[in-house]
């Protein structure tokens, strides 16, 4: 904002940024703190951020003792992935022709896109689970990806960023020969990366976190999502074994953190090239 | 609809909007403008804002749970130094509501942080330049004359991804409250998976998943037609 | 007293130094041309007026007053931006009104929502809508006033810039290539017309541009500026046939000056064979010499002139340029021609290529010294010069480190008749060449004389 920045107000700039940080990190903190503490000090000394007995061991042991760790993260990232694979895959054709070629129904297209950008698979869940219940689909990983196989906030997403790239670089890839598929494939796909990562965060994240749809369609532990794993921990251990419980959660929240850190640049990067700066 | 489960339910989503959005919103907007003016430490800081939004709330929630315990919780341990006697966070009907936005800001305010950041990287230096020549002294002259209107865009999307993210909370509460104490926290995403899935009352909760859509749909249009007011300038 | 000083102001970015030293006065009612290639630090040095930028070094001082400590918004400087940065969501009678609301309403008036509501700010807003009214009318722009910028042409928002600009009657008014993303027509017609606003308004100006038409056919003095340092600061004209550095004589002239390797040998300039005699006393060594496209002359039948071959003939409608490379030395050299004179060249055909000494400038050898002086004067009657510019030379006294001085205040109002002679005369000796030949030695005549060649057939 301000150029001509006088030391007093960066002090303040800096001031008020860390003590946001302290309060966003403060669960963290506990978290690490929790996880190496014993039971017995988790109740008498709550402040102290140093375990009086450093009992991470023991935690992460009961931790993964109790809950089946790799199937969980195995499960997250298959259903993550095979989701997002999905998503991207359909979506790039269908934001790549309605925003670059011409056809009759294009405007209601647009409309019908505004209109699925609100609706969450939260409305139509009843439905959908009486349909997977008949096919008996339920407790599959099928159940859990296929009804977000089409996102619309891709399609979205996608067609803004398409919007803004030029027409004469696919006029040219014509000239060239090449068919619309390929235009898709050799031209548009290539220079999408910046959308797909944007939007690969905003995906696994909402599918990483959801509770939701794997609590409805899943009711085996070889198939829980580690949301859900982790409810199952919870209910069977009887909440107030936080050392543990705090193991458990750094673990399970540990891959998605690493995987930010390392994309975060080109995440940041991607949201502002595509449309979402408006 | 006049059922008082469901009617307690859409007050309490209400109240959990109307908190968690603005506030949220307008935290973000704050971060985002402070990272932006900031040196050398902007990447530390932008990744310490982001990380609840990378991290699994289902396993945050527990975390807060801890911090929100009303005796081994470290929140009721600071105030009592203080001597304030800390509240029943999440165990009393009157605090929970709170105690559950409070959750929901710390987990969207790097969101929408990161929104406005790339909105505020998109806007071209040279107006901030020919706000200074023009004798926009102050940083708040320069925010009314360029930030804020040149925002616009990003801050509808803000709002439209912030209230709908607050609309379909579920997670926390399920984690956390199941609804209670009391229907304290029951909101409609859980009111609906509670009656259809777990009472198996299908028809009610499809008459509820009516109303949400119906919510959601009024939210869309409304945005919409802000949206189509505002002039789209090249 | 100058309306604007710029002393000695440096600045760099990172340890590239993009300002090596300016400095520049300004006075009330000029306008001056800032031109240089891109990179050149033109741009910077703007933002440095406006107080965008701060340099690392030296003083600006406006109306005798030193800006340094000053904000940008209380500089009273008004700038046009290349990309003209109107305000996208303001229509354009709300960016005009912009820099009034922000001199005349305090600063809670200024609030949006509440500040409508203040006493005592109707009026005023009442007044600024008045002054946005005529200045949109000296412009005429009434009819855009309502709209966006989104919804006006390349040329209204020009416009539109210039009023923002004008309205608030500023001291000093910087433009940074205001016309760079107009068409080609427009630009022509923009040219006038921002002159005459300037005539109009009397307001010092300094004008950014990389297009040196822009800048010889707008300006009262034009700098040259190139790679930091500032090379020459001169009426048009006396850029043009007077440039005091070869950079400056390369940027300046289209097609470009033919620069051609020459060595000099006791006081005299030898170039295949063609040969200055210069009176002054010049390093031997090598040195390049210079020669406007326009001045070169064509011999078809070969038999004048240095022998060489058409390249390329390119027709550009009034004139036409023959690309020619010498036989013996393969240096390229660029004619300007009339069509009548082109009539019969073609691509490849052998032609003798005429250097006419006397219009010659010569340039000595180290590229970018700071010190550079100009020696040869031209003959009146036809406008030709020599420069030479020379290192290491211990005529120019050592104050004169900058072009920026090499033109003194006063002579740019008269430069039709006389700038060049001043500026030179002033400072500087005229020198004399003498027209001899190779035999002869080569004696001072007078001031006017020409330099002549003899070619060795």
């Amino acid at each position: 904002m301000s150029n001509t920045a006088i030391p007093a107000g960066r002090i303040i700039r800096f001031a008020l940024l860390s003590l946001g940080a302290l309060m966003i990190l403060a669960p963290y903190i506990f978290m690490i703190s929790t996880a190496g503490k014993t039971q017995s000090d988790i109740f008498t000394a709550a402040l102290s951020l140093v375990p009086q007995h450093f009992y991470f061991a023991e935690n992460f042991a009961k931790a993964f003792a109790k809950v089946p760790m790799a199937t969980l993260l195995w499960n997250g990232v298959v259903v993550c992935g095979l989701i997002f694979f999905f998503q991207v895959l359909v979506a790039i054709p269908c934001a790549y022709a309605m925003a670059k070629l011409k056809f009759p129904a294009a405007r209601l297209m647009m409309v019908l896109v505004m209109l699925g950008l609100l609706v969450p698979i939260h409305a139509t869940a009843l439905p959908l689970y009486v349909a997977f219940d008949r096919m008996s689909l339920l407790n599959s990983y099928t159940a859990l990806v296929a009804p977000f196989t089409i996102s619309v906030f891709a399609i979205f997403m996608f067609l803004q960023f398409f919007r803004a790239m030029p027409d004469d670089l696919l006029h040219a890839a014509r000239l060239d020969g090449m068919s619309e598929l390929g235009i898709v494939a050799r031209v548009i796909v290539p220079n999408a990366w910046p959308a797909v990562t944007a939007f690969a965060i905003f995906s696994v994240v909402a599918h990483w976190n959801d509770l939701y749809w794997p609590l409805i369609v899943v009711s085996k532990q070889a198939y829980a999502t580690p949301p859900l794993g982790l409810m199952y921990f919870r209910a069977a251990e009887a909440g107030d074994d936080y050392g543990a419980l705090m193991a458990a959660t750094l673990i399970i929240t540990l891959p998605l953190v690493a995987a930010f850190l390392l994309a975060q640049k080109r995440f940041v990067e991607g949201i502002t090239m595509t449309g979402l700066k408006g | 609809m006049n059922d008082r489960t469901f009617r307690r339910s859409l007050w309490n989503t209400s109240v959990y909007t109307a908190i968690v959005a603005p506030v949220s919103i307008v935290l973000g907007l704050g971060v985002a403008l402070l990272i932006e003016g900031e040196g050398r430490a902007r990447g530390f800081f932008r990744t310490v804002y982001f990380l609840p939004v990378a991290s699994l709330i289902v396993a945050m929630a527990t975390v807060w749970q801890y911090i929100f315990h009303p005796t081994i919780g470290p929140l009721n341990a600071l105030l009592s130094l203080a001597g304030i006697p800390g509240p029943n966070w999440l165990g009393a009907s009157n605090t929970v509501l709170y105690s559950l936005s409070i959750i929901g800001i710390w987990q969207s305010v790097g969101f929408n942080m990161v929104l406005f950041l790339a909105g505020l990287t998109a806007i071209p230096r040279e107006l901030y330049a020919a706000a200074h020549v023009d004798g926009a002294k102050s940083a708040l002259d320069r925010f009314f004359l360029v930030t804020w209107p040149m925002l616009g865009p990003t801050t509808l999307f803000v709002v439209t991804i912030s209230v709908t993210n607050a609309v379909k909370v579920f997670e926390t509460v399920k984690m956390l409250t199941d609804g209670g104490p009391n229907k304290a926290s029951e909101v409609l995403l859980f009111t609906i998976y509670q009656e259809g899935f777990v009472y198996l009352r299908v028809g009610y909760a499809s008459a509820m998943t009516v109303v949400f859509l119906a919510i959601l749909v009024v939210l869309m249009f409304l945005q919409y037609r802000v949206l189509d007011r505002r002039v789209h300038y090249t | 007293m100058s309306a604007l000083s710029l002393r000695d102001v440096r600045k760099s970015f990172g340890g590239n130094a993009i300002l090596n030293g300016i400095s520049l006065d300004v006075e009330q009612d000029e306008f001056i041309a800032l031109v240089g290639p891109s990179g050149c630090g033109k741009s910077t040095l703007l933002r440095i007026l406006a107080g965008l930028d701060h340099a690392d070094s030296g003083g600006i001082i406006v109306g005798g007053k030193d800006m340094a400590p000053v904000a940008a918004a209380d500089r009273n400087i008004a700038m046009v931006f290349q990309s003209y940065a109107l305000y996208p969501h303001l229509t354009a009678g709300q960016n005009i009104a912009v820099p009034l609301a922000m001199k005349r309403l305090s600063r809670s008036q200024r609030l949006p929502l509440i500040g409508a509501l203040l006493p005592g700010q109707k009026g005023i807003r009442a007044g600024i809508s008045r002054d946005v009214r005529e200045m949109a009318s000296v412009l005429k722009i009434d009819q855009l006033l309502d709209r966006k910028p989104g919804q006006m042409s390349g040329g209204q928002r020009q416009r539109v810039a210039l009023a923002r600009a004008m309205v608030r009657q500023p001291s000093i008014f910087l433009m940074d290539e205001p016309l760079s993303n107009l068409d080609a027509n427009l630009r022509v017609h923009a040219r006038g017309e921002i002159v005459e606003l300037h005539r109009r308004a009397g307001v010092p100006t300094l004008y950014v541009t990389h297009d040196q038409a822009e800048a010889l056919s707008m300006a009262d003095r034009v700098a040259v500026m190139i790679g930091g340092h500032l090379l020459q600061l001169a009426a048009p004209e006396a850029i043009y046939n007077d440039p005091a550095h070869i950079e400056v004589a390369r940027f300046v002239g289209q097609p470009r000056i033919n620069i051609l390797p020459a060595v000099a040998d006791t006081g005299r300039v030898d170039y295949q064979g063609v040969r200055l005699a210069l009176l002054e006393k010049v390093a031997n060594g090598p040195v390049s010499l210079g020669i406007r496209p326009e001045f070169v002359k064509l011999a078809p039948d070969g038999r004048s002139g240095l022998a060489g071959r058409i390249e390329r003939v390119e027709f550009l409608g009034s004139e036409v340029i023959a690309h020619c490379r010498l036989d013996l030395s393969g240096d390229a050299v660029v004619a300007k021609l009339a069509p009548h004179e082109a009539m019969d060249l073609i691509g490849g055909m052998p032609v003798g290529v005429l250097l006419p000494s006397e219009q010659a400038m010569v340039f000595g050898p180290g590229g970018t010294a700071a010190a550079h002086r100009q020696y040869g004067r031209h003959t009146a009657g036809t406008g030709l010069c020599l420069a030479s510019r020379l290192r290491g030379s211990s005529r120019m006294p050592p104050r004169f480190t900058g072009a920026a001085k090499a033109a003194r205040p006063g002579c740019w109002r008269h430069r039709q008749s006389c700038c060049c002679c001043c500026s030179c005369s002033c400072r500087w000796p005229l020198s004399s060449f003498s027209a001899s030949p190779i035999s002869s030695s080569a004696t001072a005549s007078s001031a006017s004389s020409a330099l002549r060649t003899t070619r060795i057939s």
